[in-house]
Protein backbone atom coordinates (compact mmCIF):
# COMPACT_ATOMS: atom_id res chain seq x y z
CA UNK A 1 0.00 0.00 0.00
CA UNK A 2 1.37 3.00 -1.11
CA UNK A 3 0.93 6.61 0.38
CA UNK A 4 0.68 9.80 -1.31
CA UNK A 5 -0.70 12.95 -0.33
CA UNK A 6 -3.82 13.94 -2.07
CA UNK A 7 -3.03 16.79 -4.32
CA UNK A 8 -4.83 19.28 -1.40
CA UNK A 9 -2.72 17.81 1.10
CA UNK A 10 0.60 18.28 -1.27
CA UNK A 11 -1.01 21.56 -1.79
CA UNK A 12 -0.68 22.50 1.82
CA UNK A 13 2.61 20.37 2.52
CA UNK A 14 4.14 22.34 0.19
CA UNK A 15 2.92 25.67 1.89
CA UNK A 16 4.38 24.48 5.43
CA UNK A 17 8.02 23.72 3.82
CA UNK A 18 8.01 27.45 3.10
CA UNK A 19 7.44 28.53 6.39
CA UNK A 20 10.59 26.89 7.89
CA UNK A 21 14.59 28.00 6.74
CA UNK A 22 15.39 24.01 6.66
CA UNK A 23 13.01 21.53 4.97
CA UNK A 24 13.78 19.39 7.39
CA UNK A 25 11.52 21.40 10.09
CA UNK A 26 8.37 20.60 8.16
CA UNK A 27 8.64 17.05 9.38
CA UNK A 28 6.12 17.53 12.70
CA UNK A 29 3.36 19.34 10.62
CA UNK A 30 3.89 16.74 7.88
CA UNK A 31 3.15 14.42 10.29
CA UNK A 32 0.16 15.37 11.13
CA UNK A 33 -1.00 15.70 7.81
CA UNK A 34 -0.22 12.17 6.91
CA UNK A 35 -2.24 11.00 10.29
CA UNK A 36 -5.23 12.73 8.97
CA UNK A 37 -5.00 11.23 5.79
CA UNK A 38 -4.51 7.88 6.84
CA UNK A 39 -5.14 7.47 10.48
CA UNK A 40 -1.80 6.48 11.28
CA UNK A 41 1.95 6.60 10.39
CA UNK A 42 2.71 3.35 8.71
CA UNK A 43 5.94 2.45 6.93
CA UNK A 44 5.16 4.03 3.97
CA UNK A 45 4.12 7.48 5.27
CA UNK A 46 7.77 7.55 6.90
CA UNK A 47 9.38 6.23 3.39
CA UNK A 48 7.03 8.92 1.42
CA UNK A 49 7.60 11.70 4.11
CA UNK A 50 11.75 10.61 3.68
CA UNK A 51 11.49 11.30 0.15
CA UNK A 52 9.49 14.97 -0.06
CA UNK A 53 11.91 16.18 3.30
CA UNK A 54 15.51 14.82 1.97
CA UNK A 55 16.03 13.31 5.30
CA UNK A 56 16.84 9.40 5.83
CA UNK A 57 13.46 7.18 6.74
CA UNK A 58 15.38 6.55 9.78
CA UNK A 59 15.31 10.01 10.70
CA UNK A 60 12.09 10.08 10.61
CA UNK A 61 11.61 7.27 12.31
CA UNK A 62 13.34 8.73 15.45
CA UNK A 63 10.95 11.88 15.34
CA UNK A 64 7.91 9.77 14.98
CA UNK A 65 8.65 7.33 17.83
CA UNK A 66 9.41 10.21 20.24
CA UNK A 67 6.06 11.85 20.34
CA UNK A 68 3.18 9.68 21.59
CA UNK A 69 0.38 11.68 19.40
CA UNK A 70 1.75 10.14 16.15
CA UNK A 71 -0.32 6.53 16.31
CA UNK A 72 2.16 3.86 15.26
CA UNK A 73 -0.52 1.42 14.32
CA UNK A 74 -4.28 2.04 13.49
CA UNK A 75 -6.80 2.71 16.05
CA UNK A 76 -10.78 2.79 16.84
CA UNK A 77 -12.51 5.38 14.90
CA UNK A 78 -12.71 7.43 17.86
CA UNK A 79 -9.70 7.81 20.12
CA UNK A 80 -10.43 8.69 24.38
CA UNK A 81 -7.73 9.74 26.08
CA UNK A 82 -8.40 10.35 29.83
CA UNK A 83 -6.42 12.54 32.02
CA UNK A 84 -5.05 11.15 34.37
CA UNK A 85 -2.51 13.12 35.45
CA UNK A 86 -1.54 14.98 39.14
CA UNK A 87 -4.40 17.25 38.92
CA UNK A 88 -7.23 15.11 37.59
CA UNK A 89 -6.41 12.18 39.79
CA UNK A 90 -7.24 14.97 42.97
CA UNK A 91 -10.74 15.16 41.21
CA UNK A 92 -11.82 11.82 40.71
CA UNK A 93 -10.65 10.94 37.44
CA UNK A 94 -9.31 6.96 38.40
CA UNK A 95 -12.79 6.38 39.39
CA UNK A 96 -13.63 8.42 35.54
CA UNK A 97 -10.96 5.60 33.78
CA UNK A 98 -12.48 2.59 35.37
CA UNK A 99 -16.40 3.99 34.63
CA UNK A 100 -14.78 3.58 30.92
CA UNK A 101 -13.52 0.47 30.99
CA UNK A 102 -16.57 -1.05 32.13
CA UNK A 103 -18.78 0.72 29.92
CA UNK A 104 -16.63 0.19 26.74
CA UNK A 105 -15.49 -3.36 28.02
CA UNK A 106 -12.03 -2.48 27.23
CA UNK A 107 -9.03 -2.10 28.91
CA UNK A 108 -6.72 0.80 28.72
CA UNK A 109 -4.72 1.08 25.41
CA UNK A 110 -7.26 -1.30 23.57
CA UNK A 111 -9.85 -1.08 21.04
CA UNK A 112 -13.82 -1.81 21.28
CA UNK A 113 -14.92 -5.36 19.31
CA UNK A 114 -16.65 -3.10 16.69
CA UNK A 115 -13.39 -1.00 16.02
CA UNK A 116 -15.60 2.75 17.01
CA UNK A 117 -13.58 3.66 20.55
CA UNK A 118 -9.88 3.21 21.39
CA UNK A 119 -9.56 3.80 25.23
CA UNK A 120 -5.86 5.59 26.33
CA UNK A 121 -4.94 7.51 29.59
CA UNK A 122 -2.82 10.31 29.27
CA UNK A 123 -0.47 13.11 31.36
CA UNK A 124 -1.66 16.34 32.22
CA UNK A 125 -3.58 17.74 28.95
CA UNK A 126 -4.04 21.60 30.65
CA UNK A 127 -7.50 21.21 31.91
CA UNK A 128 -7.10 20.71 35.31
CA UNK A 129 -9.52 23.50 36.57
CA UNK A 130 -12.32 21.43 34.65
CA UNK A 131 -11.53 18.18 35.87
CA UNK A 132 -12.24 15.29 35.49
CA UNK A 133 -11.82 15.21 31.46
CA UNK A 134 -10.85 13.29 28.67
CA UNK A 135 -9.97 14.22 25.07
CA UNK A 136 -12.09 12.41 22.26
CA UNK A 137 -10.00 13.53 18.86
CA UNK A 138 -9.63 16.68 18.79
CA UNK A 139 -12.18 17.86 21.49
CA UNK A 140 -11.96 18.33 25.09
CA UNK A 141 -14.97 17.10 27.29
CA UNK A 142 -14.45 18.76 30.70
CA UNK A 143 -16.29 18.14 34.21
CA UNK A 144 -17.54 14.71 33.88
CA UNK A 145 -19.52 12.43 35.32
CA UNK A 146 -21.13 9.11 35.07
CA UNK A 147 -24.16 10.62 33.03
CA UNK A 148 -21.95 12.92 30.94
CA UNK A 149 -20.47 10.28 29.70
CA UNK A 150 -23.09 8.21 28.76
CA UNK A 151 -24.58 11.13 27.27
CA UNK A 152 -21.28 11.87 25.09
CA UNK A 153 -21.01 8.30 23.84
CA UNK A 154 -24.15 7.80 22.74
CA UNK A 155 -24.17 11.13 20.53
CA UNK A 156 -21.10 9.28 19.16
CA UNK A 157 -22.70 5.60 18.58
CA UNK A 158 -25.05 7.48 16.62
CA UNK A 159 -23.57 9.66 14.21
CA UNK B 1 -9.46 46.41 41.49
CA UNK B 2 -8.08 46.83 37.75
CA UNK B 3 -6.09 44.14 35.80
CA UNK B 4 -3.69 43.75 32.82
CA UNK B 5 -4.54 40.52 30.95
CA UNK B 6 -8.22 39.57 31.44
CA UNK B 7 -10.29 43.01 31.40
CA UNK B 8 -12.27 41.74 27.99
CA UNK B 9 -12.39 37.70 28.87
CA UNK B 10 -15.88 37.77 29.69
CA UNK B 11 -17.22 39.21 25.95
CA UNK B 12 -17.88 36.03 24.14
CA UNK B 13 -16.74 38.20 21.18
CA UNK B 14 -13.27 39.47 21.96
CA UNK B 15 -11.72 36.52 20.15
CA UNK B 16 -13.03 38.69 16.49
CA UNK B 17 -10.74 41.20 15.24
CA UNK B 18 -13.27 43.83 15.13
CA UNK B 19 -14.49 43.74 18.40
CA UNK B 20 -11.03 42.65 19.99
CA UNK B 21 -9.54 46.59 18.31
CA UNK B 22 -12.91 48.24 19.49
CA UNK B 23 -11.58 46.85 23.02
CA UNK B 24 -8.09 48.38 22.07
CA UNK B 25 -6.12 45.60 20.24
CA UNK B 26 -3.57 46.42 18.09
CA UNK B 27 -3.29 50.23 19.10
CA UNK B 28 0.22 49.82 20.79
CA UNK B 29 1.87 49.31 17.38
CA UNK B 30 1.49 53.39 16.09
CA UNK B 31 3.77 54.04 19.35
CA UNK B 32 6.09 50.73 18.99
CA UNK B 33 7.03 51.99 15.79
CA UNK B 34 7.74 55.53 16.02
CA UNK B 35 10.40 54.36 18.46
CA UNK B 36 13.58 52.59 18.01
CA UNK B 37 13.60 48.33 18.74
CA UNK B 38 16.03 49.58 21.65
CA UNK B 39 13.81 52.19 23.20
CA UNK B 40 11.25 49.32 23.28
CA UNK B 41 13.18 46.90 25.06
CA UNK B 42 14.15 49.72 27.36
CA UNK B 43 11.24 50.09 28.29
CA UNK B 44 10.49 46.22 29.12
CA UNK B 45 13.68 46.47 31.16
CA UNK B 46 12.10 49.17 32.82
CA UNK B 47 9.39 47.47 33.63
CA UNK B 48 10.60 44.92 35.40
CA UNK B 49 8.50 41.97 33.53
CA UNK B 50 9.55 38.91 33.87
CA UNK B 51 9.20 35.15 32.41
CA UNK B 52 5.78 33.80 32.96
CA UNK B 53 6.46 30.11 31.32
CA UNK B 54 8.12 28.99 35.12
CA UNK B 55 11.70 30.67 35.54
CA UNK B 56 10.73 34.18 36.18
CA UNK B 57 13.86 35.67 33.87
CA UNK B 58 14.16 39.03 33.28
CA UNK B 59 12.20 39.62 30.09
CA UNK B 60 14.19 43.01 28.54
CA UNK B 61 17.60 41.52 30.08
CA UNK B 62 16.72 38.46 28.01
CA UNK B 63 16.22 40.42 24.53
CA UNK B 64 19.48 42.38 24.96
CA UNK B 65 21.75 39.01 24.55
CA UNK B 66 21.14 38.90 21.28
CA UNK B 67 24.23 40.76 19.55
CA UNK B 68 23.92 43.29 18.01
CA UNK B 69 25.82 43.74 15.10
CA UNK B 70 24.87 39.93 13.76
CA UNK B 71 24.12 39.56 10.23
CA UNK B 72 22.11 35.89 11.10
CA UNK B 73 18.20 36.26 10.54
CA UNK B 74 16.99 36.29 14.81
CA UNK B 75 13.46 34.18 15.39
CA UNK B 76 11.11 34.67 18.11
CA UNK B 77 9.31 32.09 19.80
CA UNK B 78 6.10 31.97 21.96
CA UNK B 79 6.32 28.93 23.57
CA UNK B 80 2.80 27.52 24.16
CA UNK B 81 3.69 23.89 25.10
CA UNK B 82 2.05 24.44 28.44
CA UNK B 83 1.93 21.08 29.56
CA UNK B 84 2.93 20.45 33.53
CA UNK B 85 0.68 19.99 35.84
CA UNK B 86 -1.60 22.20 37.19
CA UNK B 87 -0.83 24.95 34.59
CA UNK B 88 -3.91 25.64 32.13
CA UNK B 89 -3.38 29.65 32.15
CA UNK B 90 -1.95 30.23 28.61
CA UNK B 91 -4.75 28.29 26.89
CA UNK B 92 -7.37 31.38 28.72
CA UNK B 93 -5.48 33.76 27.02
CA UNK B 94 -5.59 31.98 23.82
CA UNK B 95 -9.38 31.38 24.18
CA UNK B 96 -10.68 34.47 25.29
CA UNK B 97 -8.51 37.15 24.22
CA UNK B 98 -6.02 35.58 21.26
CA UNK B 99 -4.92 39.03 19.89
CA UNK B 100 -3.51 40.48 22.95
CA UNK B 101 -1.22 37.70 22.47
CA UNK B 102 -0.50 38.25 18.41
CA UNK B 103 0.12 42.10 19.55
CA UNK B 104 2.82 41.05 22.01
CA UNK B 105 4.30 39.16 19.79
CA UNK B 106 4.72 41.98 17.39
CA UNK B 107 5.90 44.03 19.88
CA UNK B 108 8.58 41.45 20.98
CA UNK B 109 9.57 41.01 17.33
CA UNK B 110 10.07 44.03 16.36
CA UNK B 111 12.08 44.89 19.71
CA UNK B 112 14.69 41.94 18.91
CA UNK B 113 13.96 42.55 15.44
CA UNK B 114 12.58 39.22 13.59
CA UNK B 115 10.70 38.86 10.45
CA UNK B 116 9.29 35.17 11.21
CA UNK B 117 7.89 33.99 14.62
CA UNK B 118 6.32 30.50 15.65
CA UNK B 119 3.93 29.64 18.08
CA UNK B 120 4.88 26.52 19.39
CA UNK B 121 1.45 25.20 20.36
CA UNK B 122 0.78 21.63 22.21
CA UNK B 123 -0.81 18.71 19.92
CA UNK B 124 -3.54 18.36 22.23
CA UNK B 125 -4.45 21.91 21.94
CA UNK B 126 -6.45 21.63 18.51
CA UNK B 127 -9.20 24.11 19.02
CA UNK B 128 -6.64 26.28 20.24
CA UNK B 129 -4.56 25.99 17.20
CA UNK B 130 -8.18 26.99 15.01
CA UNK B 131 -8.88 29.66 17.32
CA UNK B 132 -5.09 31.25 16.53
CA UNK B 133 -5.34 30.06 12.61
CA UNK B 134 -8.39 32.23 12.75
CA UNK B 135 -7.07 35.22 14.48
CA UNK B 136 -3.78 35.24 12.77
CA UNK B 137 -5.62 35.48 8.86
CA UNK B 138 -7.62 38.05 10.60
CA UNK B 139 -4.39 40.00 11.72
CA UNK B 140 -3.07 39.82 8.32
CA UNK B 141 -6.33 41.01 6.30
CA UNK B 142 -5.59 43.87 8.84
CA UNK B 143 -2.50 44.34 8.09
CA UNK B 144 -0.69 44.04 11.57
CA UNK B 145 1.22 41.18 10.08
CA UNK B 146 3.02 40.45 6.44
CA UNK B 147 4.81 42.79 4.72
CA UNK B 148 5.16 46.81 5.92
CA UNK B 149 2.68 47.11 9.20
CA UNK B 150 1.00 49.86 9.15
CA UNK B 151 3.64 51.43 6.61
CA UNK B 152 6.51 51.12 9.52
CA UNK B 153 9.03 49.02 6.91
CA UNK B 154 8.65 46.28 9.56
CA UNK B 155 7.74 42.61 8.22
CA UNK B 156 6.36 39.82 10.20
CA UNK B 157 5.13 36.89 9.81
CA UNK B 158 3.90 34.16 12.57
CA UNK B 159 3.14 30.65 12.19
CA UNK B 160 1.89 27.82 14.29
CA UNK B 161 4.41 25.03 14.88
CA UNK B 162 1.91 21.93 16.65
CA UNK B 163 3.99 19.83 18.93
CA UNK B 164 3.19 15.91 19.53
CA UNK B 165 2.06 15.33 22.84
CA UNK B 166 5.60 15.62 24.83
CA UNK B 167 6.22 17.80 28.04
CA UNK B 168 10.07 18.02 27.39
CA UNK B 169 9.55 20.17 23.66
CA UNK B 170 8.28 23.33 26.64
CA UNK B 171 11.86 23.26 27.63
CA UNK B 172 13.15 26.03 25.31
CA UNK B 173 15.79 24.21 23.60
CA UNK B 174 14.16 20.82 23.81
CA UNK B 175 11.68 22.94 22.23
CA UNK B 176 13.79 24.17 19.51
CA UNK B 177 15.01 20.47 18.62
CA UNK B 178 11.12 19.89 18.02
CA UNK B 179 10.95 22.80 15.66
CA UNK B 180 13.15 21.63 13.88
CA UNK B 181 11.73 18.21 12.87
CA UNK B 182 13.33 16.02 15.28
CA UNK B 183 13.18 14.23 18.68
CA UNK B 184 12.69 16.75 21.21
CA UNK B 185 16.03 16.78 22.71
CA UNK B 186 17.31 19.71 24.91
CA UNK B 187 20.83 20.70 24.18
CA UNK B 188 23.57 21.89 26.60
CA UNK B 189 23.63 25.43 27.43
CA UNK B 190 25.71 27.70 26.65
CA UNK B 191 25.11 28.30 23.85
CA UNK B 192 21.88 30.18 25.63
CA UNK B 193 18.74 30.46 22.69
CA UNK B 194 19.95 34.18 22.50
CA UNK B 195 23.15 33.31 20.75
CA UNK B 196 22.50 30.74 19.12
CA UNK B 197 19.00 28.89 18.96
CA UNK B 198 16.97 27.75 15.98
CA UNK B 199 19.18 26.57 12.97
CA UNK B 200 21.86 27.87 14.99
CA UNK B 201 20.34 31.64 14.96
CA UNK B 202 19.95 34.43 17.38
CA UNK B 203 16.38 33.19 18.99
CA UNK B 204 14.14 34.25 21.97
CA UNK B 205 11.83 32.56 23.02
CA UNK B 206 9.10 33.88 25.84
CA UNK B 207 5.97 32.52 27.59
CA UNK B 208 2.48 33.06 25.79
CA UNK B 209 1.57 35.14 29.43
CA UNK B 210 4.85 36.94 29.21
CA UNK B 211 4.05 38.21 25.30
CA UNK B 212 0.32 39.11 26.57
CA UNK B 213 2.01 41.40 29.16
CA UNK B 214 3.44 43.77 26.48
CA UNK B 215 0.53 45.65 24.67
CA UNK B 216 -0.52 46.95 28.14
CA UNK B 217 3.08 48.15 28.68
CA UNK B 218 3.88 50.07 25.70
CA UNK B 219 0.64 51.46 25.55
CA UNK B 220 0.70 52.60 29.56
CA UNK B 221 4.30 53.10 30.25
CA UNK B 222 6.77 50.91 32.41
CA UNK B 223 5.72 53.15 35.72
CA UNK B 224 1.96 52.20 35.15
CA UNK B 225 3.06 48.81 34.94
CA UNK B 226 4.85 48.81 38.08
CA UNK B 227 1.82 50.17 40.26
CA UNK B 228 0.84 46.56 39.86
CA UNK B 229 2.71 44.15 42.28
CA UNK B 230 5.26 43.95 43.71
CA UNK B 231 9.02 45.93 43.99
CA UNK B 232 11.08 42.94 42.14
CA UNK B 233 7.51 40.99 40.99
CA UNK B 234 5.73 43.87 38.90
CA UNK B 235 2.40 43.21 37.47
CA UNK B 236 -0.24 40.37 37.74
CA UNK B 237 0.26 36.96 37.50
CA UNK B 238 -2.38 34.32 36.20
CA UNK B 239 -3.18 31.47 38.19
CA UNK B 240 -4.68 28.54 37.12
CA UNK B 241 -6.27 26.70 40.41
CA UNK B 242 -7.40 23.45 40.66
CA UNK B 243 -7.26 20.49 43.14
CA UNK B 244 -9.96 20.78 46.20
CA UNK B 245 -11.59 24.08 45.83
CA UNK B 246 -14.55 25.30 45.90
CA UNK B 247 -13.95 27.17 42.19
CA UNK B 248 -10.80 25.98 40.14
CA UNK B 249 -10.05 28.29 36.85
CA UNK B 250 -7.84 30.81 35.67
CA UNK B 251 -7.43 33.87 37.79
CA UNK B 252 -5.38 37.01 37.15
CA UNK B 253 -4.07 38.69 41.09
CA UNK B 254 -1.71 41.41 41.79
CA UNK B 255 2.01 39.71 42.49
CA UNK B 256 2.26 39.26 46.04
CA UNK B 257 -1.77 38.12 47.17
CA UNK B 258 -1.26 36.08 50.38
CA UNK B 259 -1.94 32.58 49.30
CA UNK B 260 -4.50 32.04 52.21
CA UNK B 261 -6.58 35.18 50.95
CA UNK B 262 -6.17 33.61 47.35
CA UNK B 263 -7.77 30.21 48.54
CA UNK B 264 -10.82 32.10 50.87
CA UNK B 265 -12.01 35.14 48.72
CA UNK B 266 -10.84 33.67 45.12
CA UNK B 267 -11.18 30.23 45.08
CA UNK B 268 -14.29 29.64 47.73
CA UNK B 269 -11.98 28.05 50.20
CA UNK B 270 -11.44 24.33 50.39
CA UNK B 271 -14.14 21.90 48.86
CA UNK B 272 -16.64 19.89 51.37
CA UNK B 273 -16.01 22.04 53.80
CA UNK B 274 -12.72 20.06 55.11
CA UNK B 275 -9.72 21.41 55.97
CA UNK B 276 -6.50 22.93 53.94
CA UNK B 277 -3.17 20.05 53.75
CA UNK B 278 -1.28 20.90 51.21
CA UNK B 279 -0.45 23.40 48.18
CA UNK B 280 1.39 23.56 45.03
CA UNK B 281 1.49 26.74 44.19
CA UNK B 282 3.50 26.76 40.96
CA UNK B 283 3.01 23.49 38.83
CA UNK B 284 4.14 20.07 39.81
CA UNK B 285 8.01 20.64 39.22
CA UNK B 286 8.35 22.46 42.70
CA UNK B 287 7.76 21.74 45.98
CA UNK B 288 4.56 21.68 47.81
CA UNK B 289 3.73 23.78 51.05
CA UNK B 290 2.33 22.26 53.85
CA UNK B 291 -1.19 24.10 55.26
CA UNK B 292 1.23 25.82 57.85
CA UNK B 293 3.83 26.85 55.37
CA UNK B 294 0.95 28.48 53.20
CA UNK B 295 -0.03 31.19 55.87
CA UNK B 296 3.13 33.19 55.29
CA UNK B 297 3.04 32.53 51.80
CA UNK B 298 2.66 35.05 49.00
CA UNK B 299 2.00 35.11 45.27
CA UNK B 300 5.54 36.29 43.91
CA UNK B 301 8.48 35.29 42.87
CA UNK B 302 10.41 36.17 45.89
CA UNK B 303 7.68 35.33 48.62
CA UNK B 304 7.50 31.86 46.67
CA UNK B 305 11.46 31.50 46.92
CA UNK B 306 11.46 32.19 50.54
CA UNK B 307 9.49 29.78 51.37
CA UNK B 308 11.29 27.34 49.69
CA UNK B 309 9.68 26.74 46.50
CA UNK B 310 8.58 28.30 43.32
CA UNK B 311 5.65 30.74 42.10
CA UNK B 312 6.75 28.67 38.51
CA UNK B 313 4.37 29.03 35.82
CA UNK B 314 1.58 29.42 38.05
CA UNK B 315 0.13 26.03 38.19
CA UNK B 316 -1.56 26.25 41.95
CA UNK B 317 -3.39 23.16 43.13
CA UNK B 318 -4.78 22.57 46.72
CA UNK B 319 -5.29 19.18 48.38
CA UNK B 320 -7.52 18.99 51.10
CA UNK B 321 -6.95 17.03 54.37
CA UNK B 322 -7.94 13.63 53.01
CA UNK B 323 -5.43 13.68 50.92
CA UNK B 324 -2.84 10.63 50.75
CA UNK B 325 0.48 11.97 49.88
CA UNK B 326 1.92 8.70 48.91
CA UNK B 327 -0.59 8.83 46.34
CA UNK B 328 0.01 12.04 45.26
CA UNK B 329 3.76 11.70 44.96
CA UNK B 330 3.23 8.72 43.06
CA UNK B 331 0.98 10.17 40.66
CA UNK B 332 3.40 13.34 40.29
CA UNK B 333 6.50 11.01 39.52
CA UNK B 334 4.83 8.87 37.03
CA UNK B 335 4.12 11.79 35.45
CA UNK B 336 8.08 12.49 35.15
CA UNK B 337 8.57 9.34 34.43
CA UNK B 338 6.47 8.65 31.80
CA UNK B 339 8.22 12.77 30.14
CA UNK B 340 11.80 11.97 30.61
CA UNK B 341 13.47 12.53 27.35
CA UNK B 342 16.34 9.91 28.35
CA UNK B 343 19.14 11.34 27.19
CA UNK B 344 20.78 11.69 30.78
CA UNK B 345 21.17 8.84 33.24
CA UNK B 346 20.51 10.28 36.07
CA UNK B 347 16.81 11.77 34.90
CA UNK B 348 16.20 8.35 32.60
CA UNK B 349 17.08 6.26 35.42
CA UNK B 350 16.24 8.56 38.54
CA UNK B 351 12.70 9.11 37.54
CA UNK B 352 12.20 5.42 36.88
CA UNK B 353 13.49 4.47 40.47
CA UNK B 354 11.76 6.96 41.97
CA UNK B 355 8.66 6.42 40.53
CA UNK B 356 9.11 2.73 41.44
CA UNK B 357 10.03 2.50 44.66
CA UNK B 358 6.70 5.54 45.48
CA UNK B 359 4.51 2.83 43.66
CA UNK B 360 5.77 0.27 45.73
CA UNK B 361 5.18 1.71 49.38
CA UNK B 362 1.71 2.89 47.67
CA UNK B 363 0.95 -0.49 46.94
CA UNK B 364 2.00 -1.64 50.78
CA UNK B 365 5.47 -3.56 50.25
CA UNK B 366 7.39 -0.59 50.96
CA UNK B 367 10.54 -0.37 53.73
CA UNK B 368 11.33 1.94 56.06
CA UNK B 369 14.41 2.62 54.34
CA UNK B 370 13.13 3.34 51.06
CA UNK B 371 12.65 6.69 52.36
CA UNK B 372 15.81 7.51 52.98
CA UNK B 373 16.80 6.37 49.42
CA UNK B 374 14.07 8.20 47.79
CA UNK B 375 16.24 11.11 48.89
CA UNK B 376 19.27 9.62 47.86
CA UNK B 377 18.22 9.30 44.83
CA UNK B 378 16.83 12.70 44.22
CA UNK B 379 19.97 14.34 45.44
CA UNK B 380 22.03 12.43 42.80
CA UNK B 381 19.62 14.36 40.11
CA UNK B 382 19.94 18.03 40.76
CA UNK B 383 22.69 20.58 40.39
CA UNK B 384 23.58 20.13 37.14
CA UNK B 385 24.17 16.65 36.97
CA UNK B 386 21.98 16.55 33.87
CA UNK B 387 21.16 18.65 30.08
CA UNK B 388 18.33 20.37 31.43
CA UNK B 389 16.50 20.76 34.66
CA UNK B 390 13.57 18.38 34.37
CA UNK B 391 15.67 15.88 36.51
CA UNK B 392 15.27 18.82 39.15
CA UNK B 393 11.81 19.13 38.17
CA UNK B 394 10.96 15.55 40.24
CA UNK B 395 13.99 15.59 42.80
CA UNK B 396 12.74 18.34 44.17
CA UNK B 397 9.51 17.49 44.73
CA UNK B 398 9.52 14.01 46.00
CA UNK B 399 12.05 15.37 48.42
CA UNK B 400 10.04 18.02 49.40
CA UNK B 401 6.91 15.85 50.54
CA UNK B 402 8.85 12.69 51.93
CA UNK B 403 10.38 15.22 54.57
CA UNK B 404 7.57 17.57 55.22
CA UNK B 405 5.08 14.29 55.14
CA UNK B 406 7.63 11.68 56.55
CA UNK B 407 5.29 10.80 59.54
CA UNK B 408 2.53 9.83 56.58
CA UNK B 409 5.07 8.14 54.65
CA UNK B 410 5.68 6.29 57.54
CA UNK B 411 2.79 5.39 58.64
CA UNK B 412 2.02 4.17 54.73
CA UNK B 413 4.75 1.69 55.02
CA UNK B 414 3.54 0.85 58.46
CA UNK B 415 0.29 -0.09 57.37
CA UNK B 416 1.14 -1.23 54.24
CA UNK B 417 -2.09 1.09 53.40
CA UNK B 418 -2.96 4.77 53.74
CA UNK B 419 -4.58 5.48 57.14
CA UNK B 420 -6.15 8.44 55.73
CA UNK B 421 -8.64 7.04 53.25
CA UNK B 422 -11.20 4.05 53.02
CA UNK B 423 -10.01 2.85 49.48
C1 LIG C 1 10.86 20.70 31.73
C2 LIG C 1 10.50 22.10 31.36
C3 LIG C 1 9.27 22.37 30.77
C4 LIG C 1 8.92 23.67 30.42
N1 LIG C 1 7.68 23.90 29.87
C5 LIG C 1 7.34 25.17 29.53
C6 LIG C 1 6.09 25.44 28.92
O1 LIG C 1 5.27 24.55 28.69
N2 LIG C 1 5.80 26.73 28.59
C7 LIG C 1 6.68 27.74 28.82
O2 LIG C 1 6.39 28.88 28.49
N3 LIG C 1 7.87 27.51 29.38
C8 LIG C 1 8.23 26.26 29.74
N4 LIG C 1 9.46 26.04 30.29
C9 LIG C 1 10.38 27.18 30.43
C10 LIG C 1 11.12 27.45 29.13
O3 LIG C 1 12.30 26.66 29.09
C11 LIG C 1 11.53 28.91 28.99
O4 LIG C 1 12.24 29.28 30.12
C12 LIG C 1 10.37 29.86 28.84
O5 LIG C 1 9.54 29.50 27.78
C13 LIG C 1 10.90 31.25 28.62
O6 LIG C 1 9.85 32.18 28.53
P1 LIG C 1 9.67 33.35 29.59
O7 LIG C 1 11.02 33.95 29.83
O8 LIG C 1 8.73 34.28 28.95
O9 LIG C 1 9.13 32.69 30.82
C14 LIG C 1 9.82 24.73 30.66
C15 LIG C 1 11.05 24.44 31.24
C16 LIG C 1 11.39 23.16 31.60
C17 LIG C 1 12.72 22.90 32.22
S1 LIG D 1 17.46 15.96 32.35
FE1 LIG D 1 16.00 14.41 31.67
S2 LIG D 1 14.61 15.49 30.31
FE2 LIG D 1 16.44 16.81 30.55
S3 LIG D 1 17.76 16.24 28.84
FE3 LIG D 1 18.36 14.93 30.56
S4 LIG D 1 17.11 13.06 30.29
FE4 LIG D 1 16.20 14.64 29.02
Amino acid sequence: MNFTFTPENKKKFDEYVKRYPQKRAALLPALWLAQEQNGWISGEVMEYLAGLLEVTPAFVYETVTFYTMYNKKPIGKHHIQVCNSVCCWLRGSEQTVDYLKRKLGVNVGESTADGRFHLSTVECLGSCGSAPMMQIDNDYFENLDEEKIDQILNELNTE
Amino acid sequence: MSSILNNNWNNPRQREIKTAMANGAYASLKKVFNMQPVEVTEEVKKSGLRGRGGAGFLTGMKWGFIPKNSKKTVYLINNFDESEPGTFKDRAIVEKDPHRMLEGMIIAAYAIGARTAYIYIRGEYYRQWEILEKAIAEACREGFLGKNILRSGFDLDIYQHRGAGAYICGEETALLSSLEGGRGYPRIKPPFPAIEGAWRCPTIVNNVETLSNLPFIMNNGAAAYRKFGTEKSPGTKLISASGHVNKPGVYEVEMGLPVRTFVEEHLGGVWKGRKLKGVVPGGSSFQVLTAEETSKCCLDFESCAGCGTSLGSGGFYVMDETTCMVKMLQYTAKFYEHESCGQCTPCREGTGWVSQIVRRIEEGHGRQRDLDLLIDVSKNMVNGRTICVFADALALPVISYVTKFRAEFEEHIKLGRCSLQNG
